[in-house]
């Protein structure tokens, strides 16, 4: 064997090690950065919840917890039903493009039932949740206000349908969640209607 | 060791005379025990005229200790879950032996801890310790400082009251705002699909030992930064220009101990003072430290009434939610803090110190903490119209102040400082007319005065008299009050 140095060997050995020991260190990151995502636990608490409707009255809202997020049930009447469509031209969505509900809730009252109003309490704008001002002119926000959700943190806006005006923080529609009908009282989220056949993903902003 | 050194300096530890004399030996034979306490403290050269600004530096380390000590302490007794954190607070506070004690050291800590390094940067900016030679010392104390808001948000997290839940809600939905990626980060930083006692428990983590130990290593590089370049000063000059030619000991500095320690001795006692006061007299600052909806425990279905975040993250805040866009609000949050680590880049003036720089540099500095301060009081306030008008305008003021000392890094000729005008006032008009509300139109012409105004004083006067952009001659040498006004070696630039 030769004394002298074969510094191209050295070289490559060297990357060699570099390479392999980086992409090492990135496998063995995955298990660490993994054990971050929603346990199996987690998951599973967050599977269907059953809300009892069968006692609304008109205007009132049922609140429920569901994935650590409160879940509405609004009772609309028919005058609230009426005035709806005079709020589109102030609204950013008013015919719910943006995919903030599932295809059986898009619709002029953004709901399977037009009088039951399902919705998660949720702002799109911070996280924050909404108050339920329903009634018009409410001087919390305004003389002008039609009566809807309004978000104390930012100021946010949406109608009686959860659909957000113009001109606020908040850049979409409250999230409609997935839900079904077991019966005439009993309300389940997080699961599609028989008869969907939804392909729907969830919404963007919860 | 050289024997020549006279014994009685030498011996300056040894107060025994004859065993711990050895033992230091012994240890110095092993490990770098005296050279380290000589390099980095008992022949540390500081300049010697060092002002009150100085004080900042050891009162932060002093806070560390204290938020390290007492945190160990109030692990001891809480509870990192949904069901048990807000009484186990209420435990410390009730039940644990001077657990009340510990609790308000920590949170009245933490508070006085952003007010310290608040001023802290201040004297960095006024002084120019952030110019070259010293832009790793400022970039490694803006990381510093990210670092303790983060670990300032976790903390917050955990005596899981409705404004540490909602809080926490409202920051972490930010991330969200990423495009694309930003729902399966937040899932992740969350641990669920919502907050939940998941992410308390790894938030309770974070807040206790992977946080600090960052905090703790960048201190570490700031401090060895710090000692590798030398001390900046009140004048702005460099005092390793000057060395007395048989010592190699620099003209104008002095050891940091004995001078130092014992000065900073004299405002670690006036700090213990305050910290003392607030912490028996008033731990909750009347809501500023301690929030009254925190004493609520979280729930997932209320909002409190008015949310926002503790004073010190106010200003960011506020430029948050000026902004009636959530992604070009978390971004302009983002770029707000992003900024500072390019400071020394944006301000290039070869002139470091407040004290030499052009008139209009020293108001638009005074400026730029005055809108801190304001943006900081309208974060705590109702997002009302009004409140979002004038935050969004002090937004502006604050993005300003870095155009600005980026214009007075040199002498700029009319021409230049006439088209920054217009460039300037081209934007914000912009952005003015993209935001357009007609319900506000009223607030928007009469606010868009406060951009106008700044603009027109600080950068078109100076068009007309470039005198106020012109900096002082800066001394060679720093000057004491012995010598202030008949220094020799003044140098015009």
């Amino acid at each position: 064997m030769s004394d002298e140095i074969d510094q191209s060997k050295r070289h490559f050995l060297t990357v060699a090690t570099v390479v392999v020991g980086a992409i090492g260190v990135c496998v063995t990151a995955v298990p660490f950065v993994t054990s971050m995502n929603p346990s199996a636990k987690a998951l599973a608490l967050g599977g269907p919840t059953d809300i009892d409707y069968g006692k609304i009255e008109p205007g009132a809202m049922i609140k429920a917890v569901w994935r650590n997020k409160p879940v509405w049930v609004v009772q609309r009447g028919q005058a609230v039903l009426a005035e709806l469509p005079k709020n589109d031209s102030l609204l950013r969505d008013p015919d719910s493009e943006e995919p903030q509900q599932p295809a059986y809730a898009k619709n002029g009252w953004r709901s399977i039932k037009p009088d039951l109003f399902v919705v998660v309490g949720i702002c799109t704008h911070l996280g924050c949740s909404p108050l339920y001002v329903p009634q018009p002119g409410n001087p919390s926000v305004g003389p002008t206000w039609p009566g809807g959700f309004h978000c104390p943190c930012h100021g946010s806006l949406y109608d009686l349908a959860g659909r957000v005006f113009k001109n606020v923080p908040a850049p979409l529609n409250l999230p409609v969640p997935r839900h079904r009908y077991v019966n005439d009282k009993v309300i389940r989220i997080g699961e599609d209607p028989v008869d969907s056949h939804s392909t729907w993903t969830e919404p963007l902003v919860w | 060791m050289s024997n020549e050194e006279p014994k009685l300096k030498r011996d300056y530890l040894d107060v025994t005379g004859g065993w711990l004399h050895g033992l230091r030996e012994w240890i110095d034979a092993r490990f770098p025990m005296s050279s380290t306490w000589k390099k980095h403290v008992a022949e540390y050269y500081a300049p010697k005229n060092f002002n009150f600004w100085y004080f900042f530096g050891s009162i932060a380390l002093l806070i560390l200790v204290n938020q390290i000590l007492t945190g160990i302490f109030l692990a001891m007794n809480y509870q990192p879950s949904a069901a048990g954190a807000f009484a186990s607070v209420e435990y410390i506070m009730r039940d644990v032996n001077w657990g009340w004690l510990l609790r308000y050291m920590h949170s009245v800590g933490a508070s006085l801890f952003f007010v310290v390094v608040y001023l802290h940067m201040f004297r960095g900016v006024m002084y120019g310790s952030f110019k070259k030679p010293r832009e790793l010392i400022w970039i490694l104390g803006v990381l510093i400082y990210v670092a303790l808001m983060a670990e300032a948000f976790m903390g917050y997290l955990l005596p899981w009251g409705q404004m540490s839940y909602w809080g926490a809600n409202v920051i972490l939905s930010l991330f969200g705002a990423i495009p694309g990626i930003g729902n399966t980060i937040e899932t992740w930083i969350k641990g669920d699909f919502g907050v939940s006692g998941i992410t308390l428990n790894r938030f309770f983590a974070l807040h206790v030992v992977a946080v600090p130990l960052v905090i703790l290593g960048l201190v570490l590089f700031h401090l060895i930064a710090l000692h590798e370049v030398g001390s900046n000063n009140p004048d702005g000059v460099e005092i390793k220009k000057h060395k007395d030619p048989a010592t190699g000991i620099p003209l104008d500095g002095i050891p940091f101990h004995p001078y130092y320690t014992m000065k900073d001795i004299c405002g670690v006692i006036v700090f213990i003072a305050i910290f003392s006061a607030i912490i028996f007299f008033a731990p909750g600052m009347h809501g500023l430290f301690l929030e009254p909806s925190n004493f609520e425990p979280a729930n997932p279905l209320k909002t409190p009434p008015d949310i926002h975040p503790l004073w010190y993250f106010g200003p960011y805040y506020a430029i948050l939610r000026s902004i009636p866009n959530k992604d070009l609000g978390a971004l302009a949050l983002l770029v707000a803090i992003v900024i500072l680590f390019f400071l020394p880049w944006l301000d290039r003036n070869p002139v470091k110190s407040i004290r030499y720089r052009g008139p209009l540099y020293r108001w638009v500095l005074v400026l730029f903490a005055v809108t801190f301060l304001v943006l900081g009081y309208i974060g705590m306030q109702l997002a009302t119209l009004f409140w979002a008008e004038i935050g969004q305008r002090l937004s502006e003021l604050y993005f300003l102040f870095f155009v600005a000392a980026w214009v007075y890094s040199r002498s700029r000729s009319r021409v230049f400082l006439v088209s920054t005008f217009v460039v300037v006032m081209l934007i914000i008009s912009l952005l003015d007319w993209m935001s357009w509300v007609p319900s506000i139109a009223h607030l928007k012409m009469w606010s868009w005065l406060i951009p106008f105004g700044y603009c027109v004083i600080f950068l078109l006067w100076p068009a007309a008299m470039p005198r106020l952009m012109q900096p002082k001659p800066v001394p060679e040498r720093v000057r004491t009050k012995a010598r202030h006004g008949t220094q020799a070696g003044v140098t015009a630039e």
